[in-house]
This record gives C-alpha cells, sequence and structure tokens, in this order.
C-alpha cells in the first residue's frame, strides 16, 4: 500500500493541494458572479491534476500521468471552455436571488466540513502509517459532496447548477487520487469522457430551457408539482 | 453459443439506431425499432436459460452474463418489444414525422445502455452504464419540447445525475475497502467484492453500502430520492414512460441487490437490509399518500411505480429464498403491468387530449375494447387476484412473516389495502362517473397500439394463475448467486 510509507515531504504536497481544491470550492460557494465559479471550477481542476501528477510521480503508477493530463485537458480547458459558451450565451452574469445570505452559506459549508470529518475520522480508524494524509482525503472528498450539495439547494440559476454537480463529481476524482491510485486506467479516463458528455447534455437542455420553458432559473420551473 | 446471443442482444439496437439515423425516414426507424425489440425478446430468453447452467464471463471480466442479469434483461427486453410497437402507433399521433428518426434512435440507445448496465461485471462500468441511461433517457423525456416536459427533463437530470454521484462515491469507497484484502490494483467485479467484504473494515463498508444504495435509490425512484420520477414519468411521452417504469427502474434495483448480495455475510448485513427494507416502506407509504389525492392520470401511474418498486425493495431487503423469488417475480410482472397502465393512460390522454382524471370520464365509450384492458390492468396493479403481482406481493409478504420483520408486514397490508382503494376509486371515476356530454372524437384504431395492450395483459393473466416451477428454480439459483452461496 503506498500511503502507508510516504515520508512527510509527499503528505504536505498531497495534504496541501487538497486543502487548496477545498478552500476553491469555498471561492464558488461564497461568489455570487458566475464567471468567478467557473475561473474557481478551472483553477480546481489544474490543482487536481497537480495532485494526480505527484501521485503518479511519488507511487510510481505511471498511468496517472495519462490521467493528469487529460485531466487538465478536459476538467481545466474544455469544460471550463463550454460553461463559458453558456454563461455567455445565457447573458446572465449573477445570480440575482439568494436563497441565504453568502456569509450563512459560508457558515453552513464550514460547518459541514467539520461533519465531514468526523465521519471520516470514524471511517478510517483502523488505518495504519499515514493517517492524516487518508483522514485529509476522505474529509475534502465527502465535504465537498457536501458542499456541492449545499450549492445545488441555494443555488437558482442552471448554470451553478451544473457547477454544483461538477463539484461533486471533482471532489470524488480527487479524494480517489490518493486513496486508490491503484484504480484501472480504463475506469477514470470513461468517466472523465463521460462528464464531457454530461456537460454537453446539459448545454443543450439549457437552450430547450431558455426557448420553451422561458426561464433558466429553477425558482420559476414550477410547474409540475404533486 | 451464449456469446453469439449476447452480442446479437446488443448488435439489434445498435442496428436499429444506425438505420433510424442513416435512413432519416420516420417509417424506417419505427420499423427496425419494432424488429430490434422483437429480436431482443426472442435473444434474451435462451441467453437466461444458458446463463442457468454456470456464470458466463468475458471481455477481460468486464461482461458477465449470470442468472440475475438475464433475468433483468428479460424484463428489459420485454418492455423494449412491447413499448416500441406502441410507440409506433402512439408517436404517430404526434404528427412530428420529421423528428421520429432521431426519437427511434434515443429509444434504442436507451434500450441499449440499460441493457448494457445489466451484463456489466465491474462496478465501476457499472455506474458509468447507468449513467449514460440518464443522459439518454433526458432527452427523451423532454421530447414534446413544452415548458412542462422540458422542465421535467432538468429537474430529472439534475437530480439523478447528483444522486448518482452519491452511487460513484460510494463505488469508490468500496474499491478503497477492498484494496487493503486484495491490493492496490484489482478488477473491481463483484465477485471480487463479495469475497472481501467481509475483511473490510466494517464501518467503512457500511458507508460505502449506504452511499451507493441512496445513489442508485435515486435512480431507482426510492422515497424520499424519488422527486424527479413523476415528472419524468408524466411528461415524456407515453411508450418512454413505460421504458423509464417497466426497465429503468429495474435495472437500478439490479445495482441496489447485487450490492447488497456483496454486503450479504458480513457484520453489516443486517443493518444494511433493514436500510433497504426502510426505504422500501417509506416508498410505499409516500407513493400510497400521493395516490389517493393525485389529479394526473400518468402522475397516478408514476407514482404507483414508486410503490411497486418499493415493493421490490422489500422483497431483497427481507432476503432469504422467498424473499428474493417475490422481489424477481414482481419485477417481471410489474414490467409487464405497468407497460399495460402507460399504453392505456397514453390512449385516454391522447383522446382527451388532457392529463386531468377529472377530463377524463366515460372511457369505455371512447375505448370499448382497450377500456376494459386498462381497467382489469387496474385491478392487476392494485394488487387483486387473479393478476401475477397479487402472486408476487403475496409471496413478498410471506417472505416478511418468515423473517423478523412482523410491523413490516402489517404496515404492507395496511397500505396495498389502501392502495387498492384509492387507486381504483380514479378508475371508478373514470369509467363510471357522470360527465357533461362533450362530444369526444374516437381515435383512429390501429393494432399498434391494441395489440401491445394484449401482449403485456395475457401473461399477466397467465402468470397469475400459474407460477412456474422452472421460475421458482431460476429464482432459487439468483438467490444463491447474488449471495455468493452463503445465508
Amino acid at each position: 500500500m503506498f500511503l502507508a510509507h510516504i515520508d512527510s515531504l509527499q503528505a504536505s504536497i498531497f495534504s496541501s493541494l487538497a486543502i487548496l481544491s477545498l478552500l476553491l470550492t469555498f471561492v464558488m460557494l461564497g461568489s455570487h458572479w458566475l464567471k468567478n465559479y467557473v475561473y474557481a471550477f478551472a483553477a480546481q481542476s489544474w490543482l487536481i491534476a497537480a495532485l494526480s501528477a505527484s501521485v503518479g510521480y511519488f507511487s510510481g503508477y505511471k498511468e496517472l500521468y495519462a490521467i493528469a493530463v487529460l485531466t487538465a485537458l478536459f476538467r481545466g480547458l474544455v469544460l471550463p471552455w463550454l460553461l463559458m459558451r453558456i454563461v455567455h450565451r445565457l447573458n446572465v452574469k449573477r445570480e440575482i436571488h439568494a436563497v441565504l445570505q453568502t456569509s450563512s452559506s459560508l457558515v453552513i459549508g464550514a460547518c459541514a466540513v467539520m461533519f465531514a470529518f468526523v465521519i471520516a475520522n470514524h471511517m478510517s480508524r483502523q488505518q495504519q502509517g499515514a493517517a492524516h494524509v487518508v483522514i485529509l482525503a476522505l474529509t475534502i472528498m465527502l465535504a465537498m459532496k457536501f458542499l456541492g450539495f449545499l450549492m445545488l439547494s441555494v443555488r437558482d440559476e442552471a448554470i451553478s447548477q451544473i457547477l454544483a454537480l461538477l463539484v461533486l463529481e471533482n471532489g470524488i476524482f480527487l479524494g480517489s487520487q490518493i486513496l486508490v491510485p491503484g484504480m484501472p486506467l480504463l475506469i477514470e479516463i470513461v468517466i472523465l469522457f463521460d462528464l464531457l458528455i454530461v456537460v454537453a447534455c446539459f448545454g443543450m437542455l439549457v437552450r430547450f430551457l431558455v426557448v420553451h420553458a422561458g426561464t433558466t432559473s429553477s425558482r420559476e420551473l414550477n410547474r409540475l408539482v404533486g | 453459443m451464449a456469446q453469439e446471443l449476447l452480442s446479437v442482444l446488443l448488435l439489434a439496437p445498435l442496428a436499429a439506431i444506425a438505420l433510424s439515423l442513416v435512413s432519416r425516414s420516420a417509417r424506417i426507424a419505427e420499423y427496425a425499432t419494432v424488429a430490434a425489440g422483437v429480436i431482443d425478446l426472442l435473444v434474451s430468453i435462451p441467453l437466461l436459460l444458458s446463463a442457468r447452467s454456470g456464470l458466463i464471463i468475458w471481455a477481460n471480466q468486464y461482461v458477465l452474463v449470470d442468472v440475475f442479469g438475464g433475468w433483468v434483461i428479460v424484463c428489459i427486453s420485454i418492455v423494449y418489444a412491447l413499448s416500441s410497437m406502441y410507440a409506433v402507433g402512439y408517436m404517430r399521433l404526434l404528427n412530428e414525422d420529421g423528428r421520429l428518426p432521431a426519437f427511434y434512435a434515443l429509444f434504442s440507445g436507451f434500450a441499449l445502455t440499460m441493457l448494457m448496465a445489466c451484463v456489466m461485471n465491474n462496478a465501476g462500468v457499472f455506474w458509468i452504464a447507468i449513467e449514460l441511461t440518464t443522459l439518454v433517457s433526458t432527452f427523451l423525456v423532454g421530447f414534446e419540447r413544452e415548458a412542462e416536459s422540458t422542465e421535467a427533463a432538468w429537474k430529472y437530470i439534475v437530480v439523478v445525475s447528483g444522486g448518482i454521484s452519491l452511487a460513484l462515491l460510494g463505488t469508490v469507497l468500496f474499491y478503497w475497502g477492498s484494496s487493503f484484502v486484495l491490493g492496490p490494483s484489482y478488477a473491481m467485479t463483484w465477485a471480487a467484492l463479495r469475497l472481501s467484504a467481509p475483511k473490510v473494515y466494517p464501518p467503512l463498508l457500511l458507508i460505502s453500502f449506504l452511499l451507493v444504495l441512496v445513489g442508485y435509490g435515486t435512480k431507482a425512484g426510492l422515497a424520499p430520492m424519488h422527486t424527479w420520477l413523476p415528472d419524468a414519468h408524466s411528461e415524456s411521452p407515453a411508450p418512454v414512460s413505460a421504458m423509464l417504469s417497466g426497465a429503468l427502474l429495474n435495472a437500478s434495483m439490479l445495482g441496489i441487490a447485487r450490492f447488497l448480495g456483496v454486503v450479504t455475510g458480513t457484520s453489516v448485513s443486517g443493518f444494511a437490509h433493514a436500510a433497504v427494507v426502510g426505504f422500501g416502506i417509506f416508498s410505499f407509504v409516500i407513493a400510497i399518500l400521493f395516490i389517493v389525492r393525485q389529479t394526473g392520470v400518468k402522475r397516478l401511474m408514476a407514482y404507483s411505480s414508486v410503490e411497486h418498486i418499493g415493493v421490490q425493495a422489500l422483497g431483497f431487503g427481507f432476503g432469504g429464498p422467498l424473499g428474493i423469488a417475490g422481489a424477481l417475480y414482481h419485477m417481471l410482472n410489474h414490467s409487464l403491468n405497468k407497460s399495460l397502465m402507460f399504453f392505456g393512460a397514453g390512449n385516454a390522454m391522447r383522446a382527451y387530449r388532457s392529463k386531468e382524471i377529472k377530463n377524463i370520464r366515460h372511457v369505455l365509450k371512447i375505448f370499448p375494447v382497450s377500456g376494459i384492458l386498462w381497467l382489469l390492468g387496474a385491478i392487476g396493479i392494485a394488487g387483486a387476484p387473479p393478476f401475477a403481482l397479487f402472486l408476487s406481493e403475496f409471496t413478498v409478504l410471506r417472505a416478511a412473516m418468515q423473517g423478523s420483520y412482523g410491523w413490516v408486514a402489517i404496515l404492507f397490508v395496511i397500505s396495498l389495502i389502501v392502495v387498492f382503494i384509492g387507486f381504483l376509486s380514479h378508475f371508478r371515476a373514470m369509467y363510471f362517473d357522470e360527465a357533461p356530454d362533450a362530444e369526444i372524437a374516437r381515435l383512429p384504431w390501429t393494432a399498434w397500439r391494441t395489440v401491445p395492450m394484449w401482449l403485456a395483459f395475457l401473461p399477466l393473466l397467465v402468470l397469475g394463475l400459474w407460477w412456474p416451477h422452472g421460475l421458482w428454480n431460476l429464482f432459487h439459483l439468483v438467490f444463491l448467486s447474488v449471495t455468493g452461496g452463503s445465508q
């Protein structure tokens, strides 16, 4: 097991990259400008790519380099570009309605991270070796889940919902680079590719929403109830 | 032999997709889809029979045909064949011939992704296949391009993508947990997960399972993650509703049951089964509350799907040979019965030009024959004998009595009675209530809309009167394969 014998330098590189990604999630949570979301998402993807590459370097899984390149390319460039196109086409610059004040959503987000830590701590009690890196990876994986769902529930704009879903996936991807670097390459590549299709589908649906429902805000999508 | 059967099973919808897209002709697309559906149905049964004599594994362990997967393939193929026939009659009513090739391509693509999910031997690839079903079916849900259907499609893709990402997290955690036993790199086959599960740290195993349960439960429509389901099922064209309800829910249930099989025999097995039972009974109760006060005819069917997926979850959750047999029999019967119900609802919606129950009156005047089939189907789906759902629900109930779930059994029986009254009172209103004499034009008769209803109804009646002994043996084999022979 590669995590069982990593030295403190490696541990601190992995930890800082993971923590920076978590911080970027808070940037997304705290901002109302759609452009900032996309930039933060792109930066987060580059961090994950750097993490893949560094895990690949230290652990000897050469295929992680390929994943790092693909992550940077797909998540870091193509997806943000697609998202920016949607933002421009929709001509919405920011969230209009705030279900929660920025400050309160940040506080709730912080509580979510603490909760994630408690669960992660509980789950990895049998770990020997670099337990703190494992707990950190699990915490961030779960925290990004919670934050993604939080964004999904307090944001109305279609594009923010897409981004929230992408944050959900980024969290899993980030955690899996540290926890299971040996996961078969095929699966990771297919998941990356899958993401591209997801965003393309969302892009088409957003266009339908504008044309047929006349709105891209989930607040106004209230025809179907009961 | 089995390899050829599987290739045909997957190539037939693929050929239908290609023909639909290349020909750009609505008629060719229709017939190609019907042909693919019928071929799949004919191939799926020998495939299941050949899987009976042992697992069939190919493609570097990525593909597996076992009795369980084969059974779900049969259920999906039945719905695919029936609803592709019905689609011919129904979609012509929409007068959108120009877009029909795209519709049929998506329709076959939807079937193809579900069939692929059933033969995946790797938990990660299974996730991808289920995710693909969402992407393809989203555009089918939004096909009518009205405000409501677009809204339903949007809610569908957002809720389901969010939910299924939990299943991905759970899958990654399963992989991580087993990597302590099997080493850092291994093929995540169901068998490998099951072998290593007893040695995984129990809290980790439990959290992984719960994440997977919630994730695939979202896709299967278990309450409280069912919120997308009534919208998507009611706003999509009727044949698509039948596919969503009769086929897609089964494919997702397959994932839940396989993971449940993985944790069976470990120290968290009891809690995991209780969680599945909990979701099942909660879905049941929620569905009933909405069925009783429902105003839309297709939403009524959609909540009935939530109810029946709840029954399946109960069957798998109770476990044991009896519970699994009940759940599997219910899967088949629900696929048949719900297809029949959505076909009838589609006919009624087109004739009365309304989705509201209150606008649909004197159905028998408009549909003298298919109206009777629809009514009998409603009696069947409410769980009354002599139709097949009665037998399977009764078996699930017996499984509850045998296990330690007596209180669930009581709740289950009460709910079944409520749903019987609630569901059929809507049908009484639609068939026998007084109504203002509005002139409703009869739809032009076509065999395409009537024959699939007969084809769904007759087996339902036969299976209700006679549970073939071969099926019992088959279900027992599934029980052994899911639990790895241990209990």
